[in-house]
């Protein structure tokens, strides 16, 4: 547990013959990602409770720097994973989404518990119903508050994501930011028509600006 | 140590010299020792002051709407009263839709140890304005809490110096969350209520003045004195 010190055949990128991809691109990818997986910096975004067990989960006993997350950065500039912890109202969904614009590729997010990934029991006028409506989310982590075993297995799975990405595919690190005065361009309210509610809530859409 | 450590503020306790507090048990719902100051605001105001009832020991007095400000700063200055302290300012909206709307005034006083809760009543008739005088001058701990009671109830009040919304973002369109024909959810889409959010410039809060960078203005970027210059606002 902790360090990935060894391709998993099941998950990582490996050598296929029969690909046009040589050999040493994929070792390549490999080992770029081992960097990346065992050096995730988060960037602690805690708003709730869920903060507080994932203070638990850095502290000692459970030692989230086994996974390489030995500096909780606290400047999005320096920090390759945001933890979301905690409900995000909708005062705070510039903030997250100017934080979420300010860090450096690769970047990648993980909702912790319920409120993050779905607003959670706050379904109300105050409560942004999830914050994959402001920001792209890797890893969604459930729980009220999920225990530190429950984010570290989250942990575990982003790495496991980080060790399959290839530097071949190029649209992995495009940001997507929609022009409206393209034709590609679809309007919020138009996703809300096309899409079914969502979430705990009738009134829930799928669009995000 | 100087003279500066002796205090000027004396507790005078009630009941006999010496006396200890005591937590006091067995308090019934109605009824009780009305606090004393009742009396006394009755006798300095007359009509201003309506009905006062006693529930769980404490003491609750309706002042008229318009003379809140008046009745505050006298009793919090006269030297029999001596309320120092604004624990609270709230309002209440009731389920009965014949019944006022309610904003309350929790006061106590150190000196007395005394709790006193003062009530306006602002009915809902469509002629009565949602507003009642700010206490801001007399108790300088009213500025958030009335703020606050402004966000959430639309309860407008006259003489407080800042009056903005302080939880819901400045330019919140949705109207008073705790008012009861307010739906739980907000009144706008999902989606329209994030559009809105993020439409708001989280770096924006503040003026060029309060940023301090006045004189520096000249050596700012380019993007940052457009900005700036037009005496930036927030949201849409």
């Amino acid at each position: 547990m902790g360090l990935i010190t060894q391709p998993d055949p099941a998950t990582a990128v490996s050598y296929n013959p029969q690909s046009q991809e040589g050999w040493i691109t994929t070792r390549l990818d490999f080992l770029v990602n081992w960097g990346r997986a065992n050096s995730l910096w988060p960037m602690p975004f805690g708003t709730a409770c869920c903060a507080i067990e994932f203070m638990a989960t850095a502290a000692s006993k459970f030692d989230l720097a086994r996974f390489g997350m030995e500096r909780m950065s606290f400047s999005p500039r320096q920090s390759d994973v945001l933890i979301c912890a905690g409900r995000v109202p909708f005062k705070l969904a510039p903030v997250l989404r100017r934080i979420y614009q300010q860090m450096h590729q690769p970047k990648w997010v993980i909702s912790m518990g319920a409120c993050a990934s779905s607003g959670g029991m706050f379904d109300s006028y105050a409560v942004a119903q999830g914050i994959d409506t402001i920001i792209p989310v890797d890893v969604y982590v459930p729980g009220c508050p999920p225990r530190p075993e429950g984010l570290i297995y989250g942990i575990m799975m982003l790495q496991k994501k980080v060790m399959q990405e290839r530097m071949s595919n190029e649209s992995l690190r495009d940001e997507f930011i929609a022009d409206p005065t393209s034709q590609l361009y679809i309007p919020p309210s138009r996703i809300d028509e096309l899409s079914e509610p969502f979430g705990n809530s009738v009134h829930q859409t799928r669009s995000a600006p | 140590m100087s003279k500066h450590s002796t205090p000027s503020f004396t507790v005078v306790r009630p009941g006999n010299p010496g006396e200890q507090p005591t937590t006091p048990t067995g308090i019934a719902h109605r009824g009780g020792a009305m606090n004393p100051s009742v009396e006394a605001l009755r006798a300095r105001f007359g009509s201003a002051i309506g009905r006062a009832e006693v529930v769980w020991g404490d003491t609750t007095v309706y002042v008229d709407r318009t003379k809140v400000a008046e009745v505050a700063a006298w009793l919090q200055g006269d030297p029999d009263q001596s309320y120092e302290m604004l624990v609270d300012v709230t309002a209440v909206e009731y389920r009965d839709a014949m019944r006022a709307i309610e904003v309350v005034w929790h006061i106590r006083s150190l000196k007395f140890r005394r709790f006193l809760r003062l009530k306006a009543e602002l009915p809902k008739d469509g002629k009565t304005p949602l507003s009642v005088p700010s206490v801001w001058g007399v108790w300088k701990a009213a500025d958030w809490m009335e703020r606050e009671c402004y966000d959430m109830f639309g309860i407008e009040f006259t003489g407080h110096p800042d009056l903005r919304r302080i939880l819901m973002w400045e330019q919140y369109k949705e109207g008073y969350p705790l008012r009861k024909d307010f739906p739980m959810r907000g009144r706008f889409s999902r989606s329209e209520q994030l559009r809105q959010a993020l439409a708001a410039n989280p770096e924006a809060r503040y003026s060029k003045e309060e940023l301090s960078i006045a004189d520096a203005f000249e050596d700012l970027p380019l993007d940052m004195r457009r900005r700036l210059g037009g005496g930036e606002q927030t949201g849409e």
